[in-house]
């Protein structure tokens, strides 16, 4: 019987020539990641039990992005705890500030993971690398010293649902609106425990950008992994990133899925998920005219270049609506650079946006941006849950960077249309 | 185990079982300190040593923070009944030796309030209020091993002197 990329990418982390939904393996993982929050706990466990040396310098990434520049005085002792097992054990990938980004975007851009690769993450969001054709998936912080010892981590194969997207994004939908939509119709568990497998017309029509929005969220419906088979788009890609050779699977026609979805795009518009579970998706036009206290565009899901460029394209000529505090924080210091390099980031302080250095910052409510009590945000990242950005009597709305642009020039959410045009 | 249960919802994320604004420390007096605190501010007055956790589905959705089950470990909390669990909490919980149960019998039926034991030998939950019986699912083999040496650590260590 066939296997689906998920069991294959698996399996060839074994010695098992075929694995199948249910089954307990120890895989051997190619990359390891953690970051200032999950990374000290690992550190200290790791410690604890004695160890001496990691498996493999090259293999271990270490990213301080959520409470950095550190905010204050714990965050800085954090970060200064993943310096100095960084320096002593000589790990490769070590990301200091001004060359830190955040980490589920920084670690495909910088070729650090690549197809066919098994990654482990001490971040729930680690399942974005999926977008490569990789299998990749959240774990603790234990998980990640235990890792750091024996190079391996413990799994249940998971079964796999497909999900077809037939037609074609159009005019404003992006990625994070297919995710978003999807979240909607099956719900906060309606992946739990599986792999989510993304095809289609639509999502091969997809740029990168939008594919690691889409992996980024699976965790969203609860999902081990969301993946997408590599295609010319992958390949082209991972072009000049790296030397990392790399292995392309494809799932089998014959493997089984535990259940099939098909979305028609074409039918699909701007999402916005309404507090506290991403869940709770309504078309853009549905929810128009609430009115918005802040507006950030960026975060691991939508803080890529494609996003600002949408988010200028918008943004351009005009200035944020008075009422309204923009934050946009590009997710790495390449994608920073590139934005400054094409005008973007002067079209963000001509609309009097307050635009950072690379950091999680608001996303988790850690800093740069935090809620009052009773203020709603409309935001690109990937989770409203209560408290999430603030004060526990604080909104998340989340929506993509297009609807995010529009609403910041409005005060209030705002279908795109009503604004710009697409070009 | 034998405590007293306190009730939550579907859908219990690691942002409510520990907010993000407590995360810049790894002691865990302070986690536990504010335990639960973004689902019920009052929790942490109210709870004893040995109290369960009994919730609905999904159960630690949201961010990989092993904070989360560490801050209900080092609170005193005896165990954690749930519907169902995300998996990543899931995994933390037996990773470092917090014990949870997936019940959807015991979820839905124990009341908060309710004195409850749960016997590990018989896979078996007792509500000694309401006096009713429940199965849980025992975890697969592989997993005992884990949870049997004391959590993941304890296991590699174990392997490793092999
Ligand atoms: S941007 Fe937000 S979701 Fe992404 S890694 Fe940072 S805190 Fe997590």
């Amino acid at each position: 019987m066939g296997m689906t990329i998920t069991e294959k990418i698996i399996a060839a982390h074994t010695n098992l020539r075929e694995v199948h939904p249910g089954q307990f393996v120890y895989a051997d993982v190619d990359i390891c990641l953690g970051n200032d929050i999950t990374a000290p706990i690992a550190i200290e466990e790791f410690e604890k039990a004695g160890i001496e040396q990691v498996f493999d310098p090259e293999k271990i990434v270490l990213v301080p992005d959520h409470f950095t520049p550190n905010k204050d005085i714990k965050s800085a002792q954090q970060s200064k705890s993943l310096r100095e097992f960084a320096t002593k054990h000589a790990l490769k990938y070590y990301f200091e500030i001004g060359r830190m980004g955040i980490e589920h975007a920084l670690l495909p851009e910088q070729g650090v993971v690549a197809p066919g690769d098994l990654i482990i993450g001490a971040d729930s969001h680690t399942c974005t690398y999926g977008a490569l054709g990789a299998f990749s998936t959240g774990v603790g912080s234990t998980d990640l010293a235990a890792c750091f010892a024996t190079g391996k981590v413990w799994l249940k194969v998971p079964e796999s649902i497909q999900f077809v997207f037939h037609g074609r994004a159009r005019n404003w939908t992006s990625g994070k609106d297919l995710i978003l939509y999807t979240i909607g119709k099956i719900g906060v568990d309606g992946a739990l425990y599986k792999a989510m497998e993304f095809t289609g017309s639509a999502i091969t029509h997809l740029s990168m950008d939008d594919r690691f929005a889409i992996c980024n969220m699976a965790i969203e419906a609860g999902a081990k992994n969301g993946i997408i088979s590599p295609d010319k788009n992958t390949t082209d890609y991972m072009q000049g990133r790296g030397e990392k050779k790399y292995v392309l699977h494809q799932s089998d026609s014959d493997c089984t899925y535990a259940k099939i979805y098909e979305f028609n795009t074409d039918e699909i518009s701007p999402q916005v998920a309404l507090p506290s579970l991403p869940e709770n998706t309504k078309p853009v036009t549905d929810v128009a005219g609430i009115k918005i206290d802040q507006v950030v565009i960026g975060s691991c899901t939508n803080g890529r270049i494609s996003d600002l460029r949408i988010a200028a394209h918008i943004l351009k000529g005009k200035k944020r609506h008075p009422s309204i505090r923009l934050i946009i924080i590009p997710a790495t210091q390449d994608i920073y650079k590139q934005a400054i390099k094409e005008g973007l980031i002067e079209t963000f302080i001509e609309a009097e946006a307050v635009v950072s250095t690379p950091t999680c910052g608001p996303c988790l409510g850690g800093h740069m941006g935090i809620l009052a009590e009773g203020e709603r945000a409309l935001s690109t990242t990937n989770r409203n849950f209560v408290g999430r950005m603030g004060h526990p009597k604080s909104e998340i709305y989340l929506c993509g960077p297009a609807v995010a642009a529009t609403s910041a020039i409005t005060g209030e959410i705002t279908p795109p249309d009503e604004v710009a045009k697409k070009e | 185990m034998r405590g007293k249960c306190w009730k939550f919802w579907d859908n219990i994320n690691t942002d409510e079982i520990i907010p993000a604004r407590y995360l810049n420390t790894t002691d865990t007096k302070e986690l536990a300190a504010h335990c639960m605190e973004d689902a019920d501010p009052d929790f942490m007055k109210k709870a004893q040593k040995g109290d369960v956790i009994v919730a609905g589905d999904n159960f630690g959705c949201g961010s990989s923070r092993e904070h989360a089950p560490i801050a209900i470990k080092a609170a005193g909390i005896s165990g954690v009944i749930a519907k169902s669990f995300a998996r990543i909490f899931f995994r933390n919980a037996i990773n470092i030796g917090l014990p949870i149960f997936e019940s959807p019998e015991a979820a839905e039926q124990i009341q908060e309030g309710d004195e409850v034991e749960i016997d590990l030998a018989h896979a078996e939950i007792i509500d000694h209020t309401s006096k009713k019986r429940f199965r849980f699912e025992p975890f697969p083999q592989e997993m005992q091993e884990i949870i049997q040496v004391g959590g993941l650590m304890n296991f590699v260590k174990k392997r490793r002197e092999q």
